[in-house]
């Protein structure tokens, strides 16, 4: 049947890319993590194009040749709850969802570009992440080794003010004519600044402030007992 | 001597053969292309954004609005991805139940592609032949879901609910009064739901048949795609072409096949490749892979059949509690307020995963926290490479050929727009 086909196993080829990342680029200030079956190469943002021409290129040892996806992360939230629940209160849990808390939008490490490559020849595939701070996001672009990358690039512009480096035609993609701000920033409010109507006295669309409130229906809550991990309870 | 001008046009966004809200502007010599600028995202909700203010299950029926023809597939990817953080597994039998379904979904999609595509280059008649049959199918997806199209079938740890025993009839009504017509209309329903598709599978290839009588040797359909959008493997991979687009170019790569999830790998099915590269080729590539779907579905109805069993998990603080012990047991009265309130919290990490969907790899990316919510969601839509190859495949080709091009992308507007 479809054994043939597969010679090893995904944990061996895994365990095996590990090694070759870790052996040709630990050197360049490169880490190699893995987790959930999955290999994770965390690239310095200044040295990202050429270790992309090493993952694909005729004279390295890798064989990416597919670039399946590229998105940008903002990390300004990350691990940050809507509502208080390791301690109780005389009142019981607070009901309320907390927005109080103080962003530091100005992180360094605020942002990041995830690529997920895939080999087709050895049938791996590895993630390459690169962080860029909130001052300057910029990063070089990676259509030269890549292609596909270009609407990519343009989507990460578009949604998170990521700047390339070297793109031929940085435009807007996904967004309205005319959008102002980066929507999937996590200071980006869901429900946005502007809402749009037909005026029949100016006889036009009109875009206003919007009249809604942001509002959470679930709030965001982190348990770290991890009770459905059978095995790791202790 | 006069003065040539290269002429602009603007294609869609409300044109019929656009597949959407598709936006091109083309500039052109004549009648050649001489360059093409889709512009997307007049469908673009936010989904990824949207799916960071939910809980991990609530963001279930948003995977069936991105690709709206091969609905059951988006969501299998969400729930592999979100399985792999948690680290659990389907049993068995929904894994079968996901492998049948994806291959449903995949006829479907075909079904709709190739209905669309013809219709777009002047084939009037296989446009209704599809739709006839997708119709059965859309009945399974109500028999098992409750929806025709947006199902929320799939979900972490499974599938919502087995397989209906009884497969839903038609009913008599102020237009279906005659006896021997409902009759007729219910023949096939007299079973239960495997009954039901394996009547299908049944009539399925005779179907296919048809549509081929009518366009693999038909003079006018071949002047419409051979040569027409020729892309060559290396081209294919570079611009970042996965399924049936880079089969078509030659290139054996198929998900099923090479990394296994599912039931795929204890299913005997063949992957079609195509030779040149071109529309004719990746239409020869689909109708050989709605046989081979055909053929995947018989083989899951006869182990369904064989092997009844749950088809979710038993941990109840990620999978609901029956019904009856919700209504009688505090702790099912407890773990369904808190799954249908709060959810579940996953382990803080990365995962990816990907399923082979009728157009190619759609791939989720979640990054969680720690938290009841993904952190960030990313859905990798085969499509989105696809368009953006548009430029390359259409130059010095006809206006006519753009239309021909767009139908053999595959494209559907609410997985690249998102």
């Amino acid at each position: 049947m479809s054994s043939t086909t597969i010679k090893t196993t995904p944990e061996q080829r895994i365990a095996k890319l590990a090694d070759a990342l870790n052996t040709s680029f630990n050197k360049k200030g490169c880490t190699v993590e893995q987790g959930f079956g999955e290999v994770t190469l965390t690239v310095p943002r200044e040295r990202l194009l050429e270790i992309s021409f090493e993952l694909y290129g005729s004279a390295s040892p890798f064989s990416f040749d597919l670039l399946i996806d590229l998105c940008g992360v903002d990390y300004l939230t990350y691990g940050q709850v809507e509502w208080e629940t390791s301690s109780a209160s005389l009142t019981g849990f607070g009901r309320g969802v907390d927005r109080s808390s103080e962003i530091d939008t100005e992180a360094a490490d605020r942002f990041a570009v995830v690529y997920h490559l895939l080999s087709i020849e050895d049938n791996v595939r590895v993630r390459v992440k690169t962080y860029l701070d909130s001052e300057h996001p910029m990063v070089e672009s990676v259509i030269p080794v890549w292609p596909v990358a270009d609407w990519f690039e343009r989507e990460a512009f578009d949604l998170y003010g990521i700047l390339f480096e070297g793109h031929p035609d940085l435009r807007r993609i996904l967004t309205d004519y005319g959008f102002v701000g980066h929507p999937f920033r996590k200071d980006f409010p869901v429900s946005g600044h502007v809402e749009m109507r037909y005026d029949p006295e100016k006889r036009r669309v009109i875009y206003e402030p919007v009249s809604i409130e942001p509002r959470t229906l679930v709030p965001r809550v982190i348990r770290n007992d991890n009770r459905y991990m059978n095995e790791e309870s202790n | 001597m006069p003065e040539i001008r290269n002429y602009t046009l603007n294609f869609g966004p409300q044109h019929p053969s656009a597949h959407g809200v598709l936006r091109l502007v083309l500039e052109m010599d004549g009648e050649v292309i001489e360059r093409s600028d889709p512009h997307i995202g007049l469908l673009h909700r936010g989904t990824e954004k949207l799916a960071e203010t939910k809980p991990y299950n609530q963001n279930i029926p948003y995977m069936d609005r991105l690709d709206y023809v091969s609905m059951m597939q988006n969501e299998h990817a969400y729930v592999l991805a979100v399985e792999k953080l948690l680290g659990i597994e389907a049993p068995e039998r929904a894994q079968y139940i996901r492998t049948m379904f994806d291959e449903i979904t995949r006829i479907l999609n075909h079904l709709m592609w190739l209905g669309t595509h013809a219709l777009d280059i002047g084939a009037m008649t296989v446009f209704l032949y599809c739709f006839r049959e997708r119709e059965d199918l859309m009945d399974c997806y109500e028999a098992v879901s409750g929806a025709r199209m947006h199902a929320a079938y799939y979900r972490v740890g499974g599938v919502y609910r087995d397989l209906p025993d009884e497969m839903p009839r038609f009913a008599a009504s102020d237009l279906k009064r005659d006896k021997s017509e409902l009759d007729r209309l219910n023949g096939n329903r007299q079973g239960s739901l495997l009954d039901f598709i394996e009547d299908f599978t049944d009539r399925f290839p005779g179907c296919v048949d048809e549509y081929e009588i009518l366009l693999t040797e038909n003079r006018i359909w071949k002047q419409r795609t051979v040569g027409i959008g020729v892309v060559t493997a290396d081209r294919a991979k570079a611009l970042g072409f996965t399924g049936p687009m880079l089969r078509g170019s030659g290139v054996e790569w198929d998900l099923r096949k090479k990394q296994p999830y599912a039931a795929y790998d204890k299913i005997d099915f063949d992957i079609p490749v195509g030779l040149n590269g071109d529309c004719y080729d990746r239409y020869l590539v689909r109708i050989e892979e709605m046989r081979q779907s055909n053929r995947i579905i018989r083989q899951c109805i006869e182990w369904l059949r064989k092997n009844p069993g749950p088809v979710m998990v038993e941990n109840h603080k990620i999978a609901p509690p029956k019904r009856a012990a919700m209504k009688s047991e505090m702790e099912g009265l407890i773990h369904h307020f808190k799954l249908f309130s709060e959810g579940y919290c996953t382990p803080s990490g990365e995962v990816y995963a990907a399923v082979e969907a009728s157009k190619g790899e759609f791939g989720v990316y979640i990054i969680s926290d720690g938290a009841n919510k993904p952190y960030r969601l990313k859905l990798r839509a085969p499509g989105f490479a696809h368009l953006m190859a548009m430029d390359e495949m259409a130059k010095g080709h006809m206006l006519a050929d753009v239309v021909a091009l767009i139908g053999t992308m595959d494209v559907v507007f609410g997985e690249i727009d998102r």
